[in-house]
């Protein structure tokens, strides 16, 4: 699938957004975060910048961006519709624990109800996304188990390392806000690493002679294609990566998505003062980076199956 | 199955499957009918309008050629009149020839600068205008003109493109495959395809093609390619191109061996019986015995005597054996001669099979399936019919096996014996004009062949004469031919010379080169019509352009005028000084006639028109027209009154209603009389126009049922057709297998007779003039290292292209905008090229550079394009790096014209030596992939041809058809 | 509107026979000129006389080969359009109800006017039926000409898709599929229509059919493998046989 930069920058500054948000939201509740309010409003401001820059983003990927609000009304039975419904409906109990954290400097008792509410609604809105990609069948990367918990583990995880840079700079120090970016870090390479192996090794159902109604024991293949230079379908849904240029791609997403911000989170955990602060700087821009590019490879190793047509034999 | 799922409270949308669709919208305001014009087919159209804009257009249900549905090609023609390509007015070049620096001038003084230097040339020398016509089917009139003006240098397309087909067949059966004839649709069990290009009669074959599958028939693709009409066959014949005659001469020895030939047919519908002096030396050696008033001779078995073979009273003439003429001599049935011939065993499927690319076994199974499903699986038809002897027949018996061919076969130097064998294997079989056979096309059969020879003669070409007949004709002999008293041609492609005997086409791709080097002679005007001869439509492009820029000594071009009419800005508008803008096909009135070629069909006859359905928008005129305005300025007589003013002042329309060719026959046989109740013979109706245009712009005739078949001896129908003037009389039409024509030319290269070839000549007549089909190896594989060029390379056409039109069409060219080398697996891995690499294509003459594709369904020693894709940069108004262009390439450049160079020096036009069919498909290649230094961009490549300004700016988004939703939307 | 409609009266569809398509385009073509001037108005063309030309247009047509190893090789064109599918997920993945289904028939449409253009959909269609007017910025696709099936303007025998009247074999096929008695079920019946990546689960409308059985063998036409020779005296004897009859 075209790797379109409006789509993945969505993806990535919302997901972090989102998590970001739902870590304050919990940490905010069970207290583990002071109630400042300045530490309210560069979590909250950060979070949901994110989440706004990155659903607007989205919106100018639209053909008709003035329609958007139309966006909202399918959601019996669209998840891009829930999704819109979901980001809407998330900015309510984010905003009153907004108000709880900067106005009243107070995030316990109702304003913690709302905190935890946010979380909920952010990951589900996380999980709507996901959705909308799992739930395509035509894209066999996308229509499998990984599918959500990625992106609800990676969500967390951007959170997390969000979270963890946030508190350095307010001089919040938690091992476990620390560790809990540590383990995310780690469930997270996990868990994209054994997603990573399964796209290697495994296939989609349709084949080009399913696609075309031959019998399966033909050896297929292309002789003229429609037309002599690009449609949109080939444009949009017939990108391809080259092997070699998408494996080099996958060692800088283990290393600077995962692997680096891992291994300095931990390092964080280990110094302190402007050591740590470092750390997570670095921690954070490399995992930006790294996801960005983990993103970027979840597209452009999809293979759709319209390429059965356009000289693909398996998807 | 359609489960009715329970609807969920929750997630299910009861106004889900509401909407407010328009299911009635408006068409537009205005519906005509009229003839399409992408291709050669003639379907007939309905043409929708709103405002005056194309809406859209439908096959015309109603049409006897297409009745309803309509290609790839017709189906843009929105896309085609609209094209930015368009010329808008007429030219003069004042630049240099190629610069495209031209002048926009008015009609009246392009038409003016016409007519002043063809005036001069008619005053003192008529050959020296050459006048050839390319994709058009109006030579009833341009023919007609050409002679009116009094040069013998005419012709159409027809000698480079399939002349073969028309000459064989109408040498052999009085029709032919093209649009002459077709196969029976509704009876055929077997049919057999070779080669068939797409242009000719394309829906028709479509719509039977579907109806054959539909029926259960089996149906075999003879073709080196397996694409197009080859998916759906049931056999593919991966034959090599050129061999085809051999395969055709080997099914017949097999039948012949195995007694399957259909006697009775042979006896009652061929000259098999008629006697062939055989007195070798003599004059009449190998010409039929004939009593004293001119008949062919027979050997009556039951009289046990010599008779009239035409008498139709001869039930059991012989077929073989050796019987004493009258003076003594011996004579033959000319079956024998055949039967001897083709039952040797070098044409015995064990010797045939390696040369053609086949199996043994498939030979030998083709001609058992064509003797079963023609004897074992005969059809009849309960209708009476009377042939002309006037016996009664209580059936129509039919052998369904069905045949069509076309340019495959025909684009070869040993063409015309091919097709000429093909149509013996039918005959042998029983199957032409039966039920399930293979059935001609109203006006055929004609008498073989027709009556008319080749005007221009010594003493016939004169100043300001026209000439005493026709420019194009069918020689039987050599004093027919077009030759001076010392054997030069006397026609400017040297068609009907001792060169090119039969090339009742003419060669318009020899017109340019002659022109060019001055032999026979130099002309003065070259004036063409809708033929892109600087690209596409030569051999030896690179050749052809610098032919037509090239200058004498004295700084003049050799080929000193030319003047050209186009719609379009293709690749030879800039090599005309004059230019004279076309209309398109939706703008302009045309008559598609029986004088011409027909869109009959085998049960009727018919004819249409064409009549501007759209206003031009620029100033444009139909070049029919302009021809007879010019005809009229030249003072041609047929076109000016005695008065001096224009017989036809309304141009085409005017001419092609009022003009009669012979009392009672014009162009437009429908609705002739005063009361336009004479079908085909009558006097002009002046409202016959409004008739064809209430009339969805086409008339038909259909026949009696019991004059649909056996038209060549059928007595209804030949009565008829002398009545309606379709044939001279009603004597029955006698396939001539064995064809005395060829063996005249023959005689003549022995010596006999006082018209005879110069020396130089003479053993090509000898070799090639045989009056049985031959088979031989086409000319340029004989003469090349076919080691070293050790591939066939060809082209198709594809479906949705004409020639090179289809580039300035934005829909078809998104179809196909470039094109590669179709090439077989075994061919890339002996040189280790894959998909898309560059590769050098190099032949005798030339090499090209291009990509290549590997496919599976070719003929192995076989390499193959899409024809006429690529053009020049900077032509159609196409931006400069148009991948037609740049990656697009014409296997044109590798043919040259000429044949290689002989011992004698001398070098042949590289065509078929009977009737000059130009030999494109002769091509031998050799192929190697190209250093990746010089990848990128096709070879060869051209000066870009700079747009001139009158060409507008074509847009970057096109939204044809917005305005007719917003019209509806009331936006 | 995005839910599918739990049935619909009828399923109208395509039947392709991709035994008589030789690939002309004539369906692709034909569809592009009802289609630009039609319901969906226009299918612009970019770049229509440049170096990349593209389009938008509802049928596209295919060439394959198939090698089958012990049976003969196939060349095989392969229109392809809208399924208009059963079960079809361009409908339910939809954000605005821009794409639905009608429960009268089964056509599935994109209304223009509510489309945003997030080409969700097209992605959602394994067949590539959508094609996106990048110009107008909304989804656009075969519209099982339901601006001319059912158009009192058109003479009843005219009131069908386009590519089903243009098509020269007569490959395409219009119908009712939901009528077992119509001519579309009969000949899908007939001649096993198949759908598309039926392990997908859209329940495809259109059926195609698949080639059939090539008569290679001369015993499919009833033949023998070869000629036997005459057995007769001499020189084409046969003939004596036949002309003392």
């Amino acid at each position: 699938m075209h790797p379109a930069f409006s789509v993945i920058f969505f993806t990535t500054c919302s997901g972090a957004g989102y998590g970001l948000l739902a870590m304050m939201g919990i940490l905010g509740a069970a207290g583990m975060l002071p109630a400042d309010r300045w530490m309210g409003l560069a979590g909250l401001f950060f979070a949901l910048t994110l989440v706004s820059v990155g659903l607007m983003a989205s919106t100018f990927h639209l053909g008709r961006p003035e329609r958007a609000w139309r966006a909202l009304t399918q959601w019996r039975s669209s998840w891009l519709a829930r999704e819109g419904v979901m980001a809407v409906m998330t900015y309510i109990p984010a905003g009153l624990l907004g108000l709880g954290w900067i106005w009243f400097e107070d995030t316990s008792g109702l304003w913690a109800v709302a905190g935890v509410v946010s979380a909920i609604l952010a990951w589900l809105t996380v999980i709507c996304t996901a959705m909308i990609y799992k739930s395509l069948r035509t894209i066999h990367q996308w229509h499998n188990d990984w599918t959500v918990p990625s992106y609800l583990l990676l969500s967390v995880m951007s959170g997390a390392v969000l979270m963890s840079l946030l508190t350095h700079l307010f001089g919040v120090i938690n091992p476990y806000i620390q560790g809990l970016t540590v383990v995310t870090l780690a469930l997270g390479w996990g868990l994209k690493t054994m997603y990573w192996s399964f796209n290697k090794r495994s296939k989609g159902l349709p084949t080009v002679n399913s696609a075309i109604g031959i019998d399966a024991a033909g050896d297929v293949s292309v002789l003229e294609l429609p037309h002599t230079s690009a449609n949109y379908l080939m444009k949009e849904m017939g990108f391809k990566v080259a092997q070699k240029h998408a494996d080099k791609l996958r060692v800088i997403s283990h290393l600077t998505g995962f692997a680096l911000p891992l291994g300095f989170s931990a390092l964080a955990m280990l110094v302190d003062g402007y050591a740590a602060l470092a750390c997570v700087v670095v921690a954070w821009g490399l995992c930006s980076l790294g996801i960005i590019v983990e993103r970027w490879l979840f597209f452009a190793e999809a293979k759709h199956t319209v390429n059965l047509y356009y000289g693909a034999s398996s998807v | 199955m359609n489960e009715v799922k329970k609807p969920s409270a929750i997630l299910d949308d009861p106004n889900a499957a509401d909407d407010n669709v328009d299911l009635s919208p408006s068409l537009g305001d205005e519906v005509k009918y009229t003839t399409c014009y992408m291709c050669a087919c003639r379907c007939g159209i309905k043409v929708y309008l709103d405002d005056g804009k194309v809406r859209y257009i439908q096959g015309n249900r109603n049409h006897p050629v297409n009745g309803g549905v309509l290609c790839g090609k017709g189906s843009s023609g929105i896309m085609q009149h609209y094209s930015p390509a368009r010329l808008s007015k007429p030219l003069k070049r004042v630049g240099e020839r190629g610069s495209n620096e031209f002048v926009e001038i008015e009609w009246d003084e392009a038409l003016q600068i016409a007519s002043e230097r063809l005036g001069n040339i008619r005053n003192t020398d008529p050959k020296k205008l050459a006048f050839f016509t390319g994709r058009d089917q109006s030579q009833a009139l341009t023919g007609w003109w050409a002679s009116q003006f009094g040069t013998p240098n005419y012709a159409a397309h027809g000698g480079f493109c399939s002349v073969n087909m028309a000459a064989g067949g109408l040498y052999t059966i009085g029709g032919a495959f093209w649009e002459f004839a077709e196969p029976d649709w509704h009876h055929a069990k077997y049919f057999m395809m070779f080669g068939v290009a797409e242009d000719h009669d394309s829906n028709p074959i479509k719509k039977g093609l579907g109806l054959l599958k539909q029926r259960g028939a089996k149906f075999v693709a003879v073709n080196p390619v397996r694409t197009g009409y080859g998916a759906i066959a049931d056999e593919w014949v991966g034959i090599r191109p050129g061999t085809d005659g051999l395969f055709v001469m080997s099914l017949v020895h097999e039948l012949l061996k195995s007694g399957n030939v259909d006697v009775e047919y042979l006896i009652r519908y061929t000259n098999s019986g008629w006697l062939v002096i055989d007195d070798e030396g003599a004059a009449d050696h190998g010409l039929f015995a004939r009593d004293i008033e001119g008949n062919p001779l027979c050997w009556d078995q039951d009289a046990e005597a010599l008779a009239n073979a035409k008498s139709g009273k001869v039930d059991r003439p012989a077929l073989k054996g050796e019987f004493t003429l009258a003076d003594g001599r011996k004579a033959v049935p000319s079956f024998e001669i055949l039967a001897k011939r083709y039952l040797d065993a070098q044409y015995a499927p064990e010797q045939v099979a390696h040369v053609c690319g086949l199996k043994v076994a498939d030979i030998k199974r083709i001609a058992a399936e064509l003797a079963h499903v023609a004897f074992k699986e005969t059809i009849e038809i309960d209708q009476e019919w009377t042939d002309w002897t006037g016996r009664k027949h209580d059936k129509m018996i039919g052998r369904p096996v069905a045949f069509h061919a076309m340019r495959g076969i025909s684009a070869h130097s040993n063409g015309f014996h091919t097709c000429r064998m093909l149509h013996v294997l039918q005959v042998l079989l029983g199957s032409v004009e039966v039920p399930g056979g293979f059935r001609v096309k109203a006006p055929y059969p004609k008498h073989i062949p027709p009556g008319i020879k080749p005007a221009g003669k010594s003493g016939q070409v004169n100043p300001n004469t026209p000439l005493p007949g026709a420019p194009l004709g069918f020689p039987t002999g050599p004093e027919d031919l077009l030759v001076n008293a010392d054997g030069t041609a006397r026609r400017i492609d040297k068609a009907y010379s001792w060169e090119h005997p039969i090339s009742s086409h003419g060669m318009m791709h020899m017109v340019i080169h002659n022109a060019w080097k001055g032999d026979p002679y130099k002309i003065d005007t070259l004036m063409m019509f809708m033929a892109n001869m600087s690209w596409n439509s030569s051999m030896n492009t690179a050749g052809t352009i610098e032919m037509l820029t090239d200058k004498d000594e004295d700084g003049n071009y050799k080929i000193p005028n030319i003047i050209y009419s186009d719609a379009y800005f293709s690749e030879m508008v800039p090599y005309a000084d004059l230019v004279l803008p076309d209309t398109t096909y939706l703008e302009r009135h045309d008559c598609i006639s029986l004088l011409d070629r027909p869109i009959s069909n085998a049960d009727g006859c018919a004819d249409a028109i064409r009549y501007p359905v759209v206003e031009p928008d620029r100033d444009v005129r139909g070049f029919q027209s302009v021809l007879i305005d010019l005809g009229h300025r030249l003072g041609l007589p047929g076109l000016t009154n005695d008065d001096g003013t224009a017989k036809y002042p309304g141009g085409l329309a005017d001419y092609m209603v009022n003009h009669e060719r012979a009392p009672g026959v014009g162009m437009l046989g429908g609705w002739r009389g005063e009361q336009g109740d004479k079908p085909l013979k009558g006097e002009v109706n002046p409202n016959q126009l409004n008739k064809y245009i209430e009339n969805q712009s086409f008339w038909q005739h259909e026949f009696a049922p019991d004059q649909r078949y056996f038209k060549m001896a059928n007595k209804n129908y030949l009565d008829w057709s002398a009545d309606m003037g379709l044939l001279p009389n009603g004597d029955p039409i006698i396939f001539q297998l064995y064809s005395e024509v060829f063996q005249k030319f023959r005689l003549a290269a022995e010596g006999h007779g006082d018209h005879n070839p110069p020396k130089a000549d003479a053993e090509r007549i000898l070799k090639y003039f045989d009056p049985l089909p031959i088979w031989y190896q086409p000319f340029e594989e004989a003469m090349v290292d076919t080691k070293e060029y050790n591939l066939h390379a060809l082209t198709q056409r594809p479906m949705h292209m004409y020639h090179s039109w289809g580039s300035q069409n934005t829909w078809l060219r998104q179809i196909t905008g470039k094109n590669r080398m179709f090439i077989h697996q075994d061919v890339a891995t002996k040189i280790g090229a894959v998909d898309e690499d560059w590769v050098w294509v190099s032949s005798h003459h030339a090499r090209i550079r291009c990509q290549i594709k590997i496919v599976d369904g070719v003929n192995p020693n076989t390499i193959w394009t899409w024809n006429a894709i690529g053009k020049r940069r900077g032509a159609w108004n196409l931006d400069e790096d148009a991948t037609e262009a740049k990656e697009g390439f014409l296997l044109n450049h590798l043919i040259s014209e000429l044949l290689p160079q002989q011992d004698d020096g001398y070098r042949y036009s590289n065509s078929d030596p009977i009737t000059g069919q130009a030999a494109w498909f002769d091509l031998r290649v050799k192929i190697e992939k190209a250093e990746p230094s010089q990848y990128g961009e096709s070879y060869p490549q051209f000066p870009v041809i700079e747009k001139f300004a009158q060409l507008p700016d074509t847009p970057n988004i096109s939204r044809y058809g917005d305005s007719f939703r917003k019209k509806r939307e009331g936006k | 509107m995005t839910s599918l409609p739990t049935h619909t009266k009828k399923k109208l569809g395509l039947v392709i026979d991709l035994d008589t398509c030789v690939g002309c385009h004539a369906c692709a073509t034909n569809c592009k000129e009802w289609n630009t001037g039609g319901h969906s108005a226009p299918l612009p063309d970019y770049n229509p006389y440049g170096a990349e030309p593209d389009g938008v247009w509802f049928n596209r047509v295919h060439s394959f080969e198939v090698k089958r190893g012990d049976r003969p090789n196939l060349t095989i064109n392969f229109p392809r359009s809208c399924l208009h599918c059963d079960n079809a997920e361009c409908v339910t993945v939809c954000p605005t109800g821009a794409s639905y289904k009608r429960s009268e028939d089964g056509i599935v449409l994109v209304n223009t006017d509510k489309c945003i253009g997030c080409k969700l959909c097209s992605w959602a269609c394994p067949y590539g039926a959508r094609e996106f007017d990048t110009d107008e910025g909304v989804m656009k696709k075969c519209t099982l000409c339901i601006d001319r099936i059912y158009n009192e303007n058109l003479e009843p025998e005219d009131r069908q898709p386009a590519c089903v009247l243009t098509c020269p074999t007569g490959a395409r096929h219009f119908g009712d599929l939901n009528d077992p008695e119509s001519d579309v079920s009969q000949l899908t019946a007939a001649r096993h229509g198949r759908d598309l990546m039926p392990e997908l689960g859209y329940k495809p409308t259109n059926k195609y059919l698949p080639p059939r059985a090539r008569k290679v063998d001369s015993v499919d036409v009833g033949a023998p493998e070869e000629l036997e020779p005459f057995k007769a005296e001499g020189f084409l004897g046969w003939l004596d046989n036949v002309l003392s009859k």
